[in-house]
């Protein structure tokens, strides 16, 4: 036991170093990123994990991205993808509804910030606008609030479409929101448009912290919330609920699930962490346009719940990790890479990469890389990275049948 | 005084096949079997009976409210539950959360309780826990608790669906074909269970069953259906003896011959 917590403490202060000394290489963070997964898995004291972890977010994490901006960029992108792939993992993984246009309620949120805490809002109002930005955080609720109602408006005339079909209503759905937003500047200007609106206002940072670390925090902390409220949701009638609906609708129904009022909660309660997720985006971005809602951005999220495991909430968060890193960092390393190798005319296999035509460009491959992941992934584990386990409850006195599987966060 | 539950004329179709013509059924308390050949359209008067299907005539009441056009949830609530002829668990949860799924509507909660985890929540939650076990150990089933309902063997997946239905406190218990796939002895254990159901819990229940042996020993009453249409009802024995029935069953002529055959004795 003691061997196992230092093994978890020495991998965690060995990452820390390695990115310390070389704060430019992406392996050293990739090794630090790991160390927090060993950390996770490791079967230590509950009260060590969550130390060393909340030492690795809190403390590290900001010290690092002192030294390298772009770390912190991509931890705070990260955790709001997170809590998207958590939102997406309560409709997708938990209640079976599969929702191919997750992305609309994200863009529901980033909107509603977008719009106020800009001078946009002076063209539907006429002045007054933007809001102060301390008005972020109260619209942390209202992008709640709208994108949950976006949910029920959404699930309302869907809820008696199944499977395949009620994924391409979902498509659409996405698909309208999108172009709602390309074409809302006229009459009345609400988005405008493909061009897109900018600047959009960032809270304040108390104290006179550095903003990329506040930022980082702060968002660290609503997904932080964001997992609990899961967790909580999950381990409760209504998340036992979700699941049966999943597992056999008409055995749930006839079991005295209300379908109507659970699938509804489930569609409300996913918007409503991708409507939060929006305000914070929009506010991070400072400039949002359509594009940045596009259907890609819903396959992706899909991807991370699929990757990380269907249903379970620890998959949701590495998922999101993975697919997030990989897609900012890795593949993007790699190309540049092979580009490097490339522009220094390096000979392969006695072929000489400087004669590579422009169409087989390193830069094009990172899309085919991912694909070719996702591929493997869906053949060799299908389940996913950490697939969801089943709660064992303690029965009283009833002998335990299968030890150590209580523990699920 | 009306009867526990009662359906008047109920008639289901399906594009131009009627799968139930007018039956009219009522239902007391005990054990109550409804048989006949296959197609005779007893699951889909199930169906009409727990909200699954909407009939497109008739009347059904239980203890007195229309049940007609309801939710099947909203009958569930009313107290009356069922089992399904082709198990339908929720494959991939444990034996003891199916249960708990069964009691879905008994858990009054709201969000609050569940985000706040107040007191409420984990009285409630440990409350129907323990329920949940108990009716897991009235089945036999306590020691499997944990397992995945898939995992277990058919005969257990059978009874676990039943301590599932039970889990919503009916007062009615419809079950489909509940001994199908069980030997000799575990059908005789089962229906001892049932048996012990009614006279513990005033419940009422109404089998679908194949099984004669089964259904002749256990009911009160029986009802013979057959192409949609109710040919015979009454008592075990007198049904046994009803030519129709035994023509539903045998075809045209085995009556006959069965007659030639007892003549001869």
């Amino acid at each position: 036991m003691i061997l196992r917590v230092a093994l978890t403490v020495g991998a965690l202060a060995l990452s820390g170093l390695a990115v310390w000394i070389f704060p430019r290489s992406i392996l050293a963070f990739l090794f630090f990123q790991g160390s927090l997964l060993f950390i996770y898995l490791a079967d230590v004291p509950r009260r060590v994990k969550w130390a060393l972890l909340a030492l690795a977010l809190l403390v590290m994490m900001p010290v690092i991205g002192y030294f390298n901006a772009y770390y912190l960029e991509v931890a705070t992108q990260v955790a709001i993808f997170a809590a998207l792939a958590l939102g997406l993992n309560i409709v997708v993984g938990l209640a079976g509804l599969l929702d191919l246009g997750y992305v609309a309620f994200f863009a529901v949120g980033s909107y509603c910030w977008a719009i106020f805490g800009s001078p946009q809002a002076n063209a539907i109002f006429g002045g007054g606008f933007p809001l102060p930005p301390v008005w972020f955080f109260a619209f942390l609720l209202v992008g709640l609030v709208v994108a949950a109602g976006t949910g029920v408006l959404l699930g309302l005339p869907v809820l008696r479409i199944r499977g395949d079909y009620l994924a391409v209503v979902t498509l659409g759905f996405g698909e309208v929101i999108r172009v709602m937003a390309n074409n809302l500047d006229k009459p009345i200007n609400f988005t405008n448009g493909p061009k897109g609106i900018t600047p959009i206002g960032r809270p304040p940072a108390p104290f006179g912290l550095p903003y990329g670390e506040y930022f980082y925090l702060l968002v660290l902390l609503i997904a932080a919330v964001v997992v609990l409220v899961n967790r909580r949701l999950e381990d409760s009638h209504i998340g036992r609920a979700w699941e049966a609906i999943r597992e056999d609708e008409l055995a749930a129904q006839a079991m005295g699930v209300p379908l109507v009022r659970t699938k509804l909660m489930a569609f409300a309660c996913g918007a409503s962490f991708a409507g939060i997720m929006g305000v914070v985006f929009s506010a991070k971005q400072v400039f949002i346009n359509p594009e940045s809602f596009t259907f890609l951005e819903s396959i992706g999220v899909l991807a991370m719940v699929i990757l990380g495991g269907m249903g379970s909430i620890p998959g949701a968060v590495l998922g999101a990790t993975v697919v997030t890193v990989l897609n900012l960092q890795v593949l993007k390393g790699l190309s540049l890479w092979l580009n490097e190798l490339k522009n220094a005319g390096t000979t392969v296999f006695g072929y000489n990469l400087a004669n590579l035509p422009t169409q087989l460009e390193p830069a094009k491959y990172e899309r085919m890389i991912f694909g070719v992941i996702l591929i493997l992934m869906m053949i060799f584990r299908p389940q996913g990275m950490l697939p969801a386990r089943r709660r064992q409850r303690e029965l009283g006195h009833l002998p335990p049948k299968a030890a150590g599987g209580t523990e699920a966060a | 005084m009306s009867a526990l539950f009662e359906a008047k004329g109920v008639t289901k179709r399906f594009g131009g096949l009627t799968a139930v013509n007018r039956v009219d059924f009522e239902l007391e308390s005990g054990i109550a079997s409804i048989i006949g050949p296959n197609g005779a359209g007893k699951t889909t008067l199930f169906n009409c009976f727990t909200g699954l299907y909407a009939p497109e005539e008739g009347a059904v009441t239980f203890q007195g409210h229309s049940l007609v056009g309801l939710r099947p949830d909203q009958i569930t609530a009313f107290g009356i539950c069922r089992t399904f002829q082709n198990i339908r668990l929720f494959a991939n949860m444990t034996a003891v959360e199916n249960v708990l799924i069964g009691m879905h509507g008994r858990a009054r909660l709201g969000l609050r309780d569940v985000l706040g985890r107040t007191h409420r929540f984990f009285e409630s939650e440990h409350r129907l826990a323990a329920h949940a076990v108990e009716l897991l150990d009235k089945v036999g089933l306590r020691s499997n608790a944990n397992e995945i309902a898939r995992n277990l063997p058919y005969g257990d997946q059978r009874r676990l669906e039943l301590a599932r239905a039970l889990a919503s406190e009916p007062r009615l218990l419809l079950l489909d074909e509940p001994t199908c796939g069980m030997t000799a002895n575990e059908a005789a254990t089962l229906m001892a269970l049932l048996g012990r159901l009614v006279s513990e819990l005033k419940l009422t229940i109404l089998l679908i069953e194949h099984n004669m042996r089964v259904v002749m020993g256990v009911s009160d009453r029986v009802t013979v259906l057959d192409h949609g249409e109710k040919i015979a009802e009454g008592k075990p024995q007198e049904v046994q003896a009803n030519p129709k029935v035994i023509e539903a069953y045998l075809g045209r002529g085995s009556w006959d011959r069965k007659r030639r055959a007892g003549a001869g004795d």
